[in-house]
């Protein structure tokens, strides 16, 4: 059953209205672009090219490097100038092909293998794995891999999360109100896949547009609707989408399709419409640059592999220099030391602030006053697990449930004593994840 | 960019309210108590209060003080800016009868801070209320003046004291407050005010004071020999220190359970402790011990009422991902 919310959450500043209005523009890149290898979760891509190397936009550069893995294509029509480590967003140096382009912007063609309803489910899901599609809502997912449940007959619902939770972003509202046919193409070939399943358009319910202009687009859809969810930070997170939708629940340790449900972010699904309808492999995303530090905040269609000062620049420089910037949202996003790195397949957004309000803050004593269990989405209790990540008591955090944890943020925004308790926390899920795994 | 750029773990955005705007909002909400108890007492009140506030801050500084230049601690900073010894303080004289002598109430404040709060760690480590723990020492010390309710405004026994010896109270002046009792605790229209403002601003919810409430309301039906007499319950429920120490200090978030359901088991809990007290004690009163002895249960209260996280149907049930 619809419950169109969940329990807990936040409602920070949406601060969606700088950037809302801007329609989509194009930015054509200049100079080198950057493919890191690894822009998915899974094993990192194999390159396929060798330096000198001329290639054309939308042809393949590197392999997908197993199962779990995706390929990547050039964005640009340019040379191979080199494949190396370089600097990422979170600041590591990943190995990455780097193409000089030559501003031709050349590509290789791109025809549809067959019209849509002349495929079978198998060659559908082989274009998505070909298109290198991957979820780009920020995970980074295999799509390709979530397509292909154990018993695909069992899904009952394909949900295309609209949801766009994450404070400022406004790149999913676009998307919707500019190209909402794709969206729903995309969500009708995933309904192909799964007989019998319903489609479901979830978006929250700030963005009354776009919930009526799909609406209206759907009427004669019998197996499609729009389901108006309450607008709460962070109902777009996978489980709390699904609950929302469905009424179901699942923990960490489950895949959606385990209560019979496909989860794909709005990009995602258009990814899948372009590379199935129109023969593009996936090469470019909206990424939405704002903040109050942006001089001219706005959406744009940025080629994968582009640097982030390029497309600042296209947002008219900074308005004033800013203190912090973030890939991606305010609540989830990644704080960035430099901007001279690539944008990638996950780069949801670029946000600039003139002054980082986290840097101004001092923790205090945790008062117990148990905000951090209200909002939290996971049901868990924040501040003792942050305790027993500062004191590694491995045991007590695993026993209260401390791998639930998403790592939305939640209980450090809420925080009176302005604790660091999403930090504690993950940090020790990233240990004990990496000590599993070895 | 000549500026290098500031890094931290998400989230990069964080809420208004803080430990200080908490303490600020209780003391507002203490405010409609509080002037009542000086309206009805007199402005000896207002001196009480005075002093039992400059106790605690007092305490805290010097306590940090002893800290900071005495054991050296250099990096020790005066917690008294977040406001909690002040909520301490005010809590305490609300706790007091009028007549009290003043060194008595410094004295409380003292205890509250030095021996229950700070000994044990500071904000949010101290395992009792400290404004109660320091009321029932003072109860214990020196039980004469602490029990000594005669002023010019009432007449001698408490409210409680006259229905607990069987005679009728008018519940009409309870409600308002024109009755004897501690500075604080006799206005059950004031404490609603000022608990109103708490549930407003999401500082507290019902959860604890309404469970408590209704409990002492059924305990005094099922025990109190009366029956479910109206008058008799809401004699019970406004008098004494019930209201404020439902609404102000069995709300108290350190010591208190964190997890909602422990909420309603603790609010059960005290109800209980509360009727026992009132009604099969040898006194009147039974909030005071009651929160206290509430206190101590918190963490087996908690161990019981771990929250299952989302997605998983049994408790115990472990997540290795």
């Amino acid at each position: 059953m619809a419950k169109l919310t969940f329990q807990g959450g936040i409602h920070p500043y949406d601060g969606k209205d700088l950037s809302k209005d801007r329609p989509i523009r194009d930015i054509l890149p200049k100079g080198e672009l950057v493919y890191p290898l690894s822009q998915h979760i899974g094993a990192p891509a194999r390159a396929i090219v060798a330096v000198g190397d001329r290639v054309l936009a939308g042809q393949k550069i590197a392999e997908s490097g197993g199962f779990v893995s995706a390929p990547i294509y050039a964005s640009v029509s340019g040379t191979v100038k080199a494949v190396e480590p370089r600097r990422v967003v979170s600041g590591d140096m990943v190995m990455s092909i780097v193409v000089e382009n030559d501003e031709l912007y050349e590509d290789v063609g791109f025809y549809p293998v067959a019209p849509p309803d002349k495929l079978s489910r198998e060659e559908i899901i082989d274009i998505i794995r070909e298109a290198g599609i991957v979820g780009m809502g920020g995970a980074g997912f295999p799509t390709h891999v979530k397509l292909s449940p154990k018993e695909p007959e069992k899904i009952e619902y394909v949900i295309a999360n609209c949801a766009e939770c994450e404070p400022y972003l406004t790149s999913d509202y676009r998307r919707m109100m500019e190209e909402p046919e794709k969206l729903i193409g995309g969500l009708k070939i995933m309904l192909r896949l799964f007989e019998g399943a319903q489609g479901i358009l979830a978006v929250e319910d700030n963005k009354p547009d776009c919930i009526s202009l799909l609406r209206q687009l759907v009427r004669e859809e019998p197996g499609i609707s729009v389901k108006a969810l309450k607008t709460k930070y962070p109902q777009g997170g996978e489980r709390t989408l699904i609950y929302a939708v469905t009424g179901r629940k699942i923990n960490s340790t489950m895949l959606p399709a385990d209560v019979g449900c496909i989860v794909n972010n709005v990009d995602t699904v258009v990814a899948i419409y372009r590379a199935v309808v129109e023969g593009r492999p996936l090469m470019e995303r909206i990424v939405t640059v704002t903040g109050d530090a942006v001089a001219s905040p706005g959406n744009f269609r940025v080629k994968i592999g582009t640097s982030y000062e390029q497309i600042l620049e296209a947002a008219g420089g900074f308005r004033e220099p800013p203190e912090k910037v973030v890939c991606g949202g305010p609540m989830m996003g990644i704080a960035m030391s430099d901007l001279k790195v690539p944008a990638t397949k996950t780069s949801t957004a670029l946000l600039a602030f003139t002054k980082d309000e986290v840097s101004m803050i001092e923790p205090g004593p945790c008062i117990n006053c148990g905000r951090c269990v209200e909002v939290c989405p996971g049901r868990v209790i924040p501040s003792r697990l942050a305790d027993y990540a500062e004191r590694f008591d491995e045991q007590a955090f695993l026993d209260n449930f401390g791998m639930e944890c998403c790592e939305c943020g939640c209980c450090s925004y809420i925080c009176p004593a302005r604790r660091p308790l999403t930090q504690e926390i993950k940090s020790m899920r990233k240990i004990l994840l990496a000590k599993k795994k070895r | 960019m000549n500026k290098l750029l500031k890094v931290s773990s998400n989230p990069h955005v964080r809420s208004q309210m803080t430990t200080s705007s908490i303490m600020l909002s209780v003391i507002v909400a203490l405010m409609p108590a509080a002037g009542f108890g000086i309206y009805h007492f007199g402005p000896r009140a207002a001196l009480v209060i005075l002093v039992s506030v400059l106790g605690t801050v007092g305490a805290e500084t010097l306590y940090w003080a002893f800290l900071r230049f005495v054991c050296g601690q250099k990096d020790r900073k005066n917690t008294v800016w977040d406001l909690s010894a002040v909520v301490t303080g005010l809590l305490l004289a609300l706790n007091l009868p009028v007549g009290i002598p003043l060194w008595m109430a410094v004295l409380g404040g003292i205890f509250a801070i030095v021996a229950v709060k700070m000994l044990f760690g500071g904000l949010g480590q101290n395992f009792m209320n400290p404004a109660l723990a320091a009321r029932c020492f003072l109860l214990i010390s020196f039980p004469a003046r602490m029990t000594d309710f005669v002023c010019d405004a009432c007449t001698g026994a408490t409210p409680l004291a006259a229905l607990k010896a069987g005679e009728q109270v008018n519940v009409r002046d309870m409600v308002f407050g024109f009755t004897g009792g501690t500075i604080g605790e006799t206005s059950a229209i004031a404490i609603a005010a000022g608990a109103c403002i708490l549930l407003l601003l999401g500082i507290i919810d019902l959860r604890i004071p309404a469970s408590y409430l209704v409990t002492v309301a059924l305990f005094a039906g099922i025990f109190g020999g009366r029956g479910f007499d109206p008058n008799y319950i809401s004699a019970q429920l406004a008098g004494g220190g019930l209201m404020l120490g439902a609404f102000f200090m069995a709300t108290d978030y350190v010591t208190r359970p964190i997890t909602g359901k422990g909420q309603y088991v603790y609010g059960v809990i005290l109800g209980l402790l509360t009727g026992i007290f009132r009604i099969f004690g040898p006194g009147a009163e039974g909030v005071s011990y009651a929160i206290l002895l509430g206190n101590l249960l918190v963490p087996l209260i908690e161990k019981y009422t771990r929250p299952t996280a989302f997605g998983y149907r049994k408790r115990g049930a472990r997540s290795g991902k």
